[in-house]
C-alpha cells in the first residue's frame, strides 16, 4: 500500500482544485483540557488563486494552514493538496513533500541570521541536496525577480529593512518552484506602503504556473489583493467571498 | 546542509566562543592534570629508567617498590649467578645516607653503589668527568641538580656555589671526593643522587649484617626473561622481575598506597565536569536560540536525519577545535615547564584520553540538543 494516497491530481487540477479540505477537525489536548481549534472546515483553493484566510485571533487560521502545509496532523476530515492526502503518511514523507511542493512566508520572516540574503534564499534548494554554487545562483535570479538590489544580496538579515527581509522571505518561498505557498501574516510587521508593495509582488511573482497562494492575515488593507476571502470564526469557515466589499457589506 | 550548520555555529560569535572556551578549558585541564600525573608517576621509577642495561632485577621477596630496599646476603649474588640462563649478575647498593655540609647542616643523599669491576648501573649521562673516575680514591659522582642546589656550598654572604670536581663531602663520617657530575632522570624523592662503587658504598653505609640491595642480571641471548625470572625465584627464593615488571610493581605501589591518583583524578574529574557544564550548557542554549530556525528548516523539508547531522557536525567542529586549542595550550605549558621541577609528560594515551573525554562532552551536549530538535514541531514556525 502506498504511503501517500495519490488521488488523481491531473483530474483535480483540471477540475480547478489545488487544495481541498473536507470536514477538517483539529483538537489539541484531551479530556476536559481539550481545545477544538477546527470544527469541521470545508475549503477549496484553486490553482492560480490567492485565497485569504481572515478572522479574529484564535479562530483557527494558523491551525488550518499548518494542516494544509503538512506540518500538523488533523484529528478528523480530509485534506488533499494537489492530489496528495497527508492522512496516515509518515512524517519523513510529509517532510519530503513539503520540501518539494510547499513554500512558506512567515510573519517574523524566519531568515537565518547568520546567512546572507542570497544564502537564505538558497536554503530550500540546499535542503533538497542541491549544489551550493548552483543553489546560490538560482537564489540570486529569484531575488532579482522580487526587485532585490544586487548589492544587498550579500547582506545579513540584520542589515535589511523589514520590507527587504520580507522580499528575501518571498524569494525563499519560491526558489524551489513549489505548487503551493502559504503565507502567515506577511504584512503585519510592515508599514502600509511596504505591505502593499509586498502583496503586489506576491501576486505578480508567486501566482504563476498554476501555483496557489494561501495568505493568513488580519490586515484589512490588503484584502483587495485576494481572489477570494474565507472568513473564519470559532474553528470553522463562516463564509467565502470574492471581494472585500462583500465581506464589509455582509458585516454591515 | 553542512554549510548552513557551520555558518549557524560560527555566526553566533558569543555562543561559539563560549562553547569553544568551555571545551578548550576542559581539554587543557584534562591534558595538563593528566600530564602532570603521568610525569609524577614516571618519576617513581626514574631510577629504573636510568638503569636500563640489566634485563632482570633480583631482590628480597618483600620489596614493594624501587625505594623499598630490603637487603640481601652477599652470597645471594653467587646463587643468582649459578642459575641457568644468567649471562652475568652484579651487585647494587641503594640507600639513603647523610652528607654533612660545610654549613654544618645535614642532607640526605641517595647513594648508589655500582659493581666495582664493571660499574654497571651507572648514570645515563655524564656532564663532567667519566664513570671510570669512580675508581679514584674516595671518588663519588653527584647529579648536577643536587650539586647546584642541595649540596651546594654556602658562602659567608649566603650565596650558593655549586660543588666542583675536587670538592669533598662527608658521607656518614667518611670522606668522599667529587670526581664528576651526571644528569639523571628526576625521581620521586628529591634527594641528590650520589654514585660510587659498591665496595665504597658499603663503607659509607652504617654497619649492617646485610648491605646488598639489588642484584642486576643480564639473561643469556635467546633466553625468555620470564623463564629466567622463574628459575631465579625457584632456585633462590628471591623475587626476580623483568625491568618492565619492576616498573609496574613500583607504579602499582604508588597507585594503591598514595593519594596521588585520587587527587589528580579529582582535578581531571573537575575539568570534565566544568567543561561539560560550560560547553554543554552553552551548546544547548545555542540550539534553543536556533530552535526557530531548525523549525523553519524542518518546515522547508529538512528531515530529522539532516538536522541531526547538522547538530553532530556543529558539536564535532567545536569539539575538534576545543581539543586542539586545549592540547596546544597544554603543550605550551609543558614546554615552558621543561626545565623546572614540575613533572609533565604527554604520552599518546593522555591525548587519547582527553580526546575521548572531549568527545564525550560533545556527544552529551549534542544529545540534549538533538533530543530537543527531534521533538520539535515544525508548526513552531507559525508562532510569532
Amino acid at each position: 500500500m502506498r504511503a501517500v494516497e495519490e488521488l488523481n491530481m491531473n483530474e483535480q487540477v483540471q477540475n480547478g482544485v489545488a487544495v481541498k479540505c473536507l470536514g477538517l477537525r483539529k483538537t489539541f489536548g484531551e479530556g476536559t483540557a481539550a481545545v477544538q481549534a477546527l470544527r469541521g472546515v470545508d475549503l477549496e483553493v484553486r490553482p492560480g488563486e490567492l485565497m485569504m484566510l481572515v478572522g479574529p485571533s484564535g479562530c483557527g487560521k494558523t491551525t488550518l494552514i499548518s494542516i494544509i502545509a503538512g506540518i500538523l496532523d488533523q484529528s478528523e476530515g480530509e485534506c488533499v493538496v494537489f492530489g496528495h492526502n497527508f492522512r496516515g503518511v509518515s512524517q519523513s514523507e510529509k517532510t519530503r513533500y513539503r520540501g518539494q511542493n510547499i513554500g512558506f512566508v512567515f510573519q517574523a520572516y524566519n531568515l537565518i541570521p547568520t546567512l546572507t540574503a542570497a544564502e537564505n534564499v538558497a536554503v530550500p534548494l540546499l535542503v533538497r541536496g542541491e549544489n551550493r554554487r548552483k543553489a546560490t545562483e538560482r537564489a540570486r535570479e529569484i531575488l532579482r525577480q522580487v526587485n532585490f538590489d544586487d548589492r544587498m544580496m550579500g547582506a545579513m538579515p540584520s542589515q535589511l529593512s523589514g520590507g527587504q527581509q520580507q522580499r528575501v522571505a518571498i524569494a525563499r518561498s519560491l526558489v524551489h518552484q513549489p505548487k503551493l505557498v502559504v503565507c502567515d501574516e506577511p504584512t503585519s510587521a510592515l508599514d502600509h506602503e511596504t505591505g502593499q508593495t509586498i502583496m503586489e509582488l506576491l501576486r505578480k511573482v508567486a501566482l504563476q504556473d498554476g501555483r496557489a497562494l494561501i495568505v493568513v492575515t488580519h490586515d484589512a488593507r490588503i484584502f483587495g489583493f485576494a481572489d477570494r476571502i474565507a472568513k473564519m470564526d470559532d474553528g470553522h469557515i463562516e463564509r467565502v467571498v470574492n471581494s472585500p466589499a462583500e465581506l464589509n457589506g455582509n458585516r454591515k | 546542509m553542512n554549510f548552513i550548520a557551520l555558518k549557524m555555529l560560527v555566526g553566533d560569535r558569543a555562543k561559539y566562543l563560549g562553547i569553544l572556551m568551555g571545551l578548550t578549558f576542559a581539554s587543557l585541564l584534562l591534558t595538563q592534570q593528566a600530564g602532570i600525573f603521568v610525569g609524577l608517576m614516571s618519576r617513581t621509577f626514574g631510577f629504573l629508567t636510568d638503569t636500563s642495561l640489566p634485563d632482570i632485577w633480583v631482590m628480597d621477596e618483600k620489596v614493594q617498590f624501587v625505594d623499598d630496599v630490603k637487603p640481601l646476603r652477599d652470597t645471594d649474588l653467587d646463587r643468582v649467578r649459578s642459575v641457568e640462563g644468567v649471562e652475568w649478575a652484579v651487585p647494587l647498593y641503594k640507600g639513603l645516607l647523610r652528607a654533612r655540609l660545610d654549613s654544618g647542616n645535614f642532607q640526605s643523599c641517595n647513594v648508589i653503589g655500582l659493581d666495582d669491576a664493571t660499574l654497571i648501573g651507572g648514570p645515563p649521562i655524564m656532564v663532567k668527568g667519566t664513570l671510570a673516575d669512580l675508581r679514584r680514591s674516595d671518588g663519588v659522582i653527584v647529579d648536577e641538580v643536587g650539586a647546584a642546589d642541595k649540596l651546594a656550598k654556602v658562602l659567608p654572604g649566603g650565596r650558593r656555589v655549586p660543588l666542583q670536581v675536587g670538592d669533598t663531602l662527608e658521607l656518614n663520617d667518611h670522606r668522599a671526593v667529587v670526581v664528576g657530575f651526571c644528569r639523571v632522570t628526576r625521581t620521586f624523592q628529591s634527594q641528590p643522587m650520589v654514585y660510587t662503587t659498591y665496595s665504597r658504598a658499603t663503607i659509607f653505609a652504617p654497619r649492617e649484617r646485610k648491605l646488598l640491595s639489588f642484584i642486576l642480571v643480564k639473561a643469556k641471548g635467546g633466553e625468555s626473561l620470564r623463564a629466567v625470572c622463574d628459575r631465579i625465584r625457584a632456585r633462590t627464593a628471591l623475587a626476580a622481575y623483568t625491568h618492565k615488571q619492576f616498573v609496574q610493581l613500583t607504579l602499582n605501589y604508588f597507585m594503591k598506597n598514595t593519594g596521588i591518583p585520587i587527587n589528580f583524578g579529582m582535578s581531571v574529574l573537575l575539568g570534565f565536569i566544568i567543561g561539560t557544564a560550560i560547553a554543554g550548557q552553552t551548546f544547548y542554549n545555542f540550539t534553543l536560540d536556533n530552535l526557530r530556525y531548525f523549525g523553519t528548516l524542518k518546515a522547508m523539508g529538512a528531515g530529522n536525519a539532516k538536522l541531526l547531522g547538522m547538530i553532530v557536525l556543529q558539536a564535532l567542529t567545536v569539539g575538534a577545535l576545543g581539543y586542539g586549542l586545549g592540547v596546544g595550550a597544554a603543550c605550551v605549558f609543558g614546554a615552558a615547564s621543561k626545565h623546572s621541577e614540575l613533572a609533565f609528560l604527554l604520552p599518546w594515551q593522555v591525548l587519547a584520553l582527553t580526546a575521548g573525554a572531549v568527545l564525550l562532552i560533545c556527544v552529551g551536549s549534542a544529545l540534549a540538543s538533538i533530543w530537543k530538535v527531534m521533538r520539535l514541531e515544525p508548526a513552531i514556525v507559525f508562532r510569532s
